[in-house]
């Protein structure tokens, strides 16, 4: 469980984030949508100390990470797993030793036994037998995956994926998604996946957190947010004239 | 001044006990690869050249035959161990070494490739500068030695095409009045140079913010410092190490 208490967040004089509360469950897949540029990857940032709160604080399972020294903060770091919007795979290194890179790190496991990891994690992704491959020989699609192989290749107790299926057609979003809410469950993971699709949010999203100018502005489970009323979660979820015409015609039924 | 104080914070966190040691000697050997052994090549070359003018430009201006002819070999052996191999070349390696540097890890700022590294509980800094630090200031005594020997060989072909002094009184110029000492005063020279050209030229590439824009920027912006910072301190190396 990791529990976010009242976090704010400027860059120079631009506050993007305003106090914040909330708490992601452990054993589920929380979501944090929201429209392009309205703070979701920069709180996700806060979360793991990327960017320093300017007040606030984050708690993993009764931990005050913000309070926390470099060295603190390195032991929790060592069990999160982050798939970046961008996957910031690692250049010069392939495939295998992209995903093999924080066991290499942090733990003494002999080669043979970091291949057999890496070659596990890369069959859950899909992406069985691409071990030589470098990140620029990877398509766009690839590299988020490899990104997500990498993020779990050290079990992770908290799994944070910034937009893991934009830019990767239906059927692997899909893939993806299932993937996530697979492991989760399977390691009892506190997953946090930010995302504007959707399909996830109706796939996968049993605790979503609706982020708007920066603000809380909603939470709740994947039921509540096809019915509620609230004008800016329904402006997002029913965003083309298709859906709208969709909620028009359940309206219509219901009346 | 606000630049100063994040670089000492900077090499604070730099100089930590690496979390394994096995990880820090095989980073220095690829780093080795990078920095050093593909600059012998342009080193070699320049100082070659470099020694031909030098011995050259002395001949040309001892046209007084109060001087003995040895004079050249001499004047070539004081200045290229004194000033030109290690200065010089610490210039043109801050040219090639610090922008590479400076673009490779701020193309992993500006690509979340660090904040990768940190999440995963990694000291980027430590991971990434401290190996380069490491293989720079182990390789380019080594650079500078072949400089000063290429430069050496390049000033005596300069005067054999040239036909003005033979090889024995070129070779008796440069060994008389040889002071090992200035050998000695060259690679701490060497050792200096290549501790500021990694680390301001990290220093640029770590703390780049934007895209692939202000990468060229900071990398345009390492080698100006750099080689700043290699002049001043040449300067106050010269006067600690000679008077
Ligand atoms: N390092 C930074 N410095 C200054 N401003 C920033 C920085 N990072 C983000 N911002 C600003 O914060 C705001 C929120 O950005 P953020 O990346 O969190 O958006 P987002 O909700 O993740 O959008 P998207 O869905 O497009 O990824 C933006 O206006 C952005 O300009
Ligand atoms: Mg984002």
């Amino acid at each position: 469980m990791i529990e976010v208490q009242n976090i704010d967040k400027s860059f120079a004089d631009l506050q993007i984030l305003h106090d914040i509360t909330t708490i992601f469950e452990k054993g589920k897949v929380n979501l944090i949508i929201g429209q392009s540029g309205q703070g979701k990857s920069v709180l996700a940032k806060c979360m793991v100390g990327l960017h320093e709160v300017d007040s606030g604080h984050v708690v993993y399972d009764g931990k005050d990470f913000t309070s926390m020294n470099r060295n603190e903060r390195s032991l929790i770091r060592q069990q999160i797993g982050m798939l970046f919007q961008g996957s910031a795979l690692f250049d010069s290194m392939n495939v295998e030793e992209n995903v093999g890179f924080p066991l290499t790190m942090f733990t003494n496991k002999s080669s043979a036994e970091i291949k057999k990891r890496v070659d596990f994690c890369l069959e859950r992704v899909n992406l069985s037998g691409k071990n030589a491959l470098l990140p620029s020989e990877c398509s766009g699609g690839m590299q988020k995956r490899i990104g997500i192989a990498r993020a779990i290749s050290m079990n992770p107790k908290y799994l944070f994926c910034d937009e893991p299926n934009s830019g990767l057609d239906p059927k692997t979003a899909i893939l993806i998604d299932g993937l996530i809410q697979d492991i989760t469950k399977e390691y009892n993971m506190t997953t946090v996946v930010i995302t504007h699709d959707m399909n996830s949010v109706i796939e996968i999203g049993e605790n979503v957190i609706f982020i708007y100018e920066g603000k809380k502005w909603w939470q709740g489970d994947k039921k509540s947010i096809i019915t509620t009323e609230n004008p800016e979660i329904t402006d997002f979820v029913y965003a083309s004239e298709f859906m709208k015409e969709i909620r028009q015609n359940i309206q219509n039924t219901r009346t | 001044m606000y630049h100063l104080g994040r670089y000492f914070l900077m090499l604070k966190t730099l100089f930590s006990v690496p979390s394994k040691w096995t990880i820090l000697w095989r980073r220095v050997i690829s780093e080795l690869e990078i920095i050093g052994i593909s600059s012998l090549f342009i080193v070699g070359l320049m100082s070659l050249f470099m020694g031909g003018v030098i011995a050259l430009n002395t001949a040309y201006q001892l046209t007084t035959p109060l001087l003995p002819d040895y004079t050249v070999g001499y004047i070539t052996q004081q200045s290229t161990f004194l000033e030109f191999s290690p200065t010089v070349m610490s210039l043109i390696l801050a040219g090639k070494v610090g922008s590479n540097i400076a673009s490779e890890i701020g193309t992993m700022r500006v690509t979340e490739q660090i904040d990768a590294l940190e999440i995963m509980g990694v000291n980027s800094l430590n991971y990434l500068v401290l190996p380069k630090i490491i293989a720079a200031m182990l390789f380019f005594p080594i650079l500078i030695i072949c400089s000063m020997a290429l430069s050496l060989i390049g000033g005596w072909l300069a005067l054999q095409v040239s036909g003005l002094i033979n090889t024995e009184v070129y070779v008796m110029g440069i060994r008389s009045f040889f002071d090992p000492f200035h050998i000695t005063y060259a690679l701490i020279k060497a050792v200096c140079f290549a501790f500021l050209i990694v680390s301001v030229s990290s220093y640029y590439g770590y703390y780049v913010r934007g895209g692939s824009l202000d990468v060229g920027k900071a990398s345009t912006q390492a080698i100006v410092t750099s080689s700043v910072v290699i002049l001043m301190s040449n300067f106050i190396l010269t006067k600690l190490l000679l008077f």
